[in-house]
């Protein structure tokens, strides 16, 4: 094991100082936000191996450094024409030369040793004691419990997403955890070897807690996997790290980690919400009822493409409003929102019925669009069953 | 142009052409070289005032100038105009103006040729800038251009590919034409260990020129066909892999960024020993060293990957072999050290930048070395850290040494000399505000804050704000060094042919007069 030279409390110390110093020859004022200089931790033995690892080469990095300007200022300061050093002529000296390439090796391999025994154990998924499937979406991410059946979506909280928009006048520190916080958290329960399978819908993204020690790309049509076991109870936030489009930077992560009883609690909680969702297709909905829903379901899931108003994006979005799609044949939309084409996702594998239909019906009737008509989740539900049926037999 | 014959006396001074066709047929190496050095310049400038549109964006938190789709515009076109049209077009000038003088040629083997890179060159920026005006934005998918975000790209997506098409077609002719010269049309006696570090570096860059850009116009190709002809090499869905294209690009990405890096160490190399009055230290080891690095930058490239889900043993493999590069880099840096040893050193500009150079650089090569340690890369990798890394290595790496050697070069070119006092300022504004630029980037990335965001959470807002003002200041502190070259160019205190005390004894270029003649060497000058 590797012992940090200085205590905790010298650390701390010696990080306000010179964040305060840098603070005050900018002239700027004190601000109350937590910053951080150095890498986390982390809550999993892993996550301390690599920060144990991350500080000793560190250190063997300042040591060089120190050794090696101390004899170039040391030279820079006593052999300058000015002083009136005369120059030496010579150009060679195979020892030296030697030596300074022997030694820098040697340290490389020192190195490598801890460096492979660290990634040989993260590279470890045996045995897991839960697998959670992580897909990300623009700009989205996607949680499934292949063990429990559990599944949601997680996506930048509403609070954040008002705030980030330009000139949207609201103070991002006002914000709780702006662009930070989740509308569904993943959660999971704590000393248990949670193994992830990491992939993507649509383009490259990659999952990063750094709380965790590791960040590893969501790649469309491939798996990746990763584990944690995560020793202490608590909310750890983290981000997309892989550029995915306009949204990367609004698509964080949170992950709550509970004891196993809570975590068990939750589980059932989540699954009986589940039951009551799908419950809800089977009646009639009003239309009050499906334009509010449609209006809550369209700003989480489309506006950040086809924008709040509907107006989209010229050149990349197409409009909403007014568009020929959604004033056109309700099965022209239907199938549009359901199966997507090109960058417009299908959705038909994202939502459930009543949000399906509900947003369907919004679209034709807001966004100052006037069809007239709207679609009940009783209409859609048999075709979600139809588009899902083969990837159910599909035991992966 | 070309027709000229050389049945003339040495110091026949030809006049050029006069006006706009002086340039647009030159085949002269110093007008070539000149009109590269102006392109870098501009481009220089342009690509700095995007980066001033991302660190404004980044001086506090929330959005308040840009929308995040024109953001990542400014990070993927900062990132292309800057390698593509600033720093290798720099070393492209420096190569036609010195290396011909440096071997005692009287121009480049492949003049024409030569004119022909520079007109691609041009023509293959103006395409890239142009794709800002286009329907769906510039490229806004990372100079990296990964797929399959890449391929939502809108109208410009052929556009940027043509013009990559164009700047590597430039770049393979100006690699050839330097590789050609330096092999032919060295002075009798100039065996290849004799030649200067920057002529040697410039062949191995050369040579990596031409292995690996044919390389990165194949994987934009199949983008193109990706996205135009229904292939799938980079689409699970038809049989490819997105991570395909990443291989091949860091196939070509890696030595490219060596290539942008051997050069700047020549240069280090030429300018150390003059001031020192000292003979380089270690040239065999030094010559040795870079083709060492040329031969691992082949083999290291998926380092830039270590998170894409690689099998241990590649993971280990490419760990390995990273951490190998650090051992010729630190006999570069010791050998500069060891070159200034002992001494009679004064710190003209030149000097300055370079001692600057080693210092920063080596910081740079330091993150890079802890980059290498793979576990540890899963936290740094596609973090502030990494741009903290790299910026280190092209701003005070490779930025600062063209500066240096423009200084160094800048009176043999104009036969003035330039002003030492305000090229001083110029150094201290640089050196202090790039620091304060680029030093807290780290701590940004150890504390989490991932690449290409536009907006981030109030904990980085601190050290955000501190970046952004050093951005401002090193951006305005370049306006020093166009006035600086602007009032050389026009007039100033005469320089000597040699310009810099005793530099005789290092390059034959300074056994010309100031400023060098439109003709030099037309008989080749004798090597001891």
């Amino acid at each position: 094991m590797i012992k940090i030279m200085l205590g905790d409390f010298s650390v701390k110390k010696t990080k306000q100082i010179f964040a305060h110093l840098f603070l005050m020859l900018l002239g700027v004022g004190e601000a109350n936000a937590e910053y951080a200089l150095n890498m986390p931790r982390g809550v999993t033995r892993i996550s301390n191996d690599v920060y144990d690892l991350h500080m000793l080469i560190l250190w063997i990095c300042v040591v060089i450094g120190v050794l090696v300007f101390g004899v170039m200022f040391y030279s820079i300061y006593y052999h300058r024409k000015s002083v009136g050093h005369e120059a030496e002529q010579f150009h060679d000296n195979v020892k030296v030369e030697l030596l300074w390439t022997v030694i820098p090796t040697i340290i490389l391999v020192a190195m490598a040793i801890p460096a492979t025994k660290t990634m040989l154990e993260m590279d470890d998924v045996n045995e897991p004691d839960i697998t959670i499937k992580i897909t990300g979406w623009q700009w989205k991410w996607e949680y499934d419990y292949l063990d429990s059946g559990v599944h949601f979506f997680s996506s930048l909280d509403a609070e954040s997403n008002q705030a980030r928009q330009l000139n949207s006048g609201v103070e991002a520190a006002d914000v709780d955890n702006y662009l930070l916080n989740v509308d569904n958290p993943l959660v999971i329960p704590v000393n248990k070897k949670i193994r992830f399978l990491l992939t993507a819908a649509d383009v490259l993204h990659a999952w990063w807690v750094p709380e965790f020690g590791w960040k590893k790309d969501n790649v469309p049509g491939f798996i990746n996997d990763a584990w944690v076991s995560v020793q202490k109870p608590g909310i750890y936030r983290g981000q997309c790290a892989e550029l995915c489009g306009k949204d990367h930077g609004y698509m964080p992560i949170v992950v709550i980690a509970k004891e196993q009883a809570e975590y068990e609690q939750w589980l059932e909680e989540k699954k009986a919400q589940a039951l009551a969702e799908a419950s809800s297709a089977d009646r009639q909905w009003s239309q009050a009822e499906l334009m509010a829903k449609g209006a809550e379901v369209y700003q989480a899931n489309c506006a950040s493409c086809h924008m709040a108003d509907g107006q989209g994006v010229p050149g990349t979005f197409p409009a909403l409003a007014g568009s020929s799609i959604v004033t056109g044949a309700m099965d022209g939309e239907v199938a549009m929102v359901l199966n997507g084409r090109g960058m417009m996702p299908a959705f038909g594998a994202m939502l459930n019925a009543s949000d399906l239909a509900a947003v369907i019906s919004f679209t034709r009737n807001g966004l100052s669009n006037k069809v007239g008509d709207s679609v009940q989740p009783l209409i859609i539900k048999p075709m979600l069953a139809a588009m899902t049926q083969p990837e159910e037999d599909d035991d992966w | 142009m070309s027709a000229v014959t050389s049945a003339h006396d040495e110091h026949d001074d030809h006049g050029p052409k006069k006006g706009f066709m002086r340039w647009l047929t030159t085949t002269n190496h110093k007008d070539i070289g000149t009109m590269y050095l102006v392109f870098a310049l501009v481009m220089f400038f342009v690509g700095g005032a995007m980066a001033l549109v991302i660190r404004a964006e980044l001086f506090e938190p929330g959005l308040q100038f840009v929308n995040p789709q024109f953001f990542n515009s400014m990070t993927t076109m900062h990132a292309l105009i800057m390698i593509f049209g600033a720093v290798m077009p720099a070393f492209a000038g420096f190569a036609n103006w010195m290396i011909p003088m440096m071997i005692g040629a009287p121009d480049m083997a492949l003049p024409r040729m030569n004119n022909m890179s520079f007109w691609l060159l041009v023509a293959g920026g103006v395409l890239l800038f142009s794709t800002l005006f286009m329907e769906g934005g510039a490229p806004a998918a990372g100079w990296t251009m990964y797929p399959p975000l890449v391929l939502q790209t809108g109208n410009s997506l052929p556009f940027a590919i043509f013009s990559i098409h164009l700047l590597g077609v430039s770049s393979i002719m100006a690699a050839i034409n330097i590789v050609a010269t330096i092999f032919n049309m060295r002075a009798p006696g100039m065996g290849l260990m004799k030649m200067p570090m920057f002529v040697w570096t410039w062949l191995i860059t050369g040579f990596l020129l031409i292995a690996v850009m044919p390389v990165f116009a194949g994987a934009v190709t199949m983008l193109l066909t990706d996205r135009f002809f229904e292939t799938s090499f980079f689409d699970a869905a038809g049989g490819g892999d997105p991570v395909l294209y990443q291989h091949i690009f860091w196939f070509f990405g890696h030595p490219e960024v060596y290539i942008l890096i051997l050069p700047t160490f020549g240069l280090a190399s030429t300018i150390i020993p003059v001031f020192a009055r000292k003979p380089l230290f270690g040239y065999h080891s030094m010559v040795y060293a870079t083709i060492v690095i040329a031969f691992l930058s082949f083999v290291v490239w998926a380092h830039h990957m270590f998170t894409v889900g690689m099998p241990i043993a590649g993971e280990l493999f490419f760990m390995y072999a990273t951490m190998l590069v650090a051992v010729p880099t630190g006999v570069k840096v010791f050998n500069w050290i060891a070159t200034m040893w002992k001494g009679a050193m004064t710190f003209e500009t030149p000097m300055l930048f370079t001692v600057a150079f080693v210092v920063l650089f080596t910081l740079g090569g330091f993150s890079g070395l802890m980059l290498a340690i793979a576990p540890a890369d899963f936290q740094y990798h596609d973090s502030y850290f990494i741009v903290a890394h790299f910026h280190y290595v092209l701003v005070p790496g490779t930025v600062f040494m063209i500066i240096a050697g423009t200084y160094y070069w800048l009176p043999k070119w104009t036969g003035h000399r330039y002003n030492e006092k305000l090229a001083k300022v110029h150094f201290w504004m640089s050196t202090i505000s790039v620091n304060v630029l680029f030093f807290p980037q780290h701590f940004l990335g150890l504390a989490g804050m991932p690449r290409r965001i536009p907006d981030y959470a109030v904990q980085f807002a601190e050290f955000n704000m501190i970046s952004s003002v050093g951005g401002f200041l090193f951006g305005f502190s370049q306006l020093i060094f166009l006035y600086i070259i602007i009032k050389t160019i026009r007039g100033g205190e005469k320089a000597t042919g040699e310009v810099w005390e005793g530099a005789k004894k290092h390059g034959l270029e300074w056994t010309l007069p100031s400023p060098v003649p439109y003709h030099t060497f037309e008989t080749p000058p004798k090597i001891k």
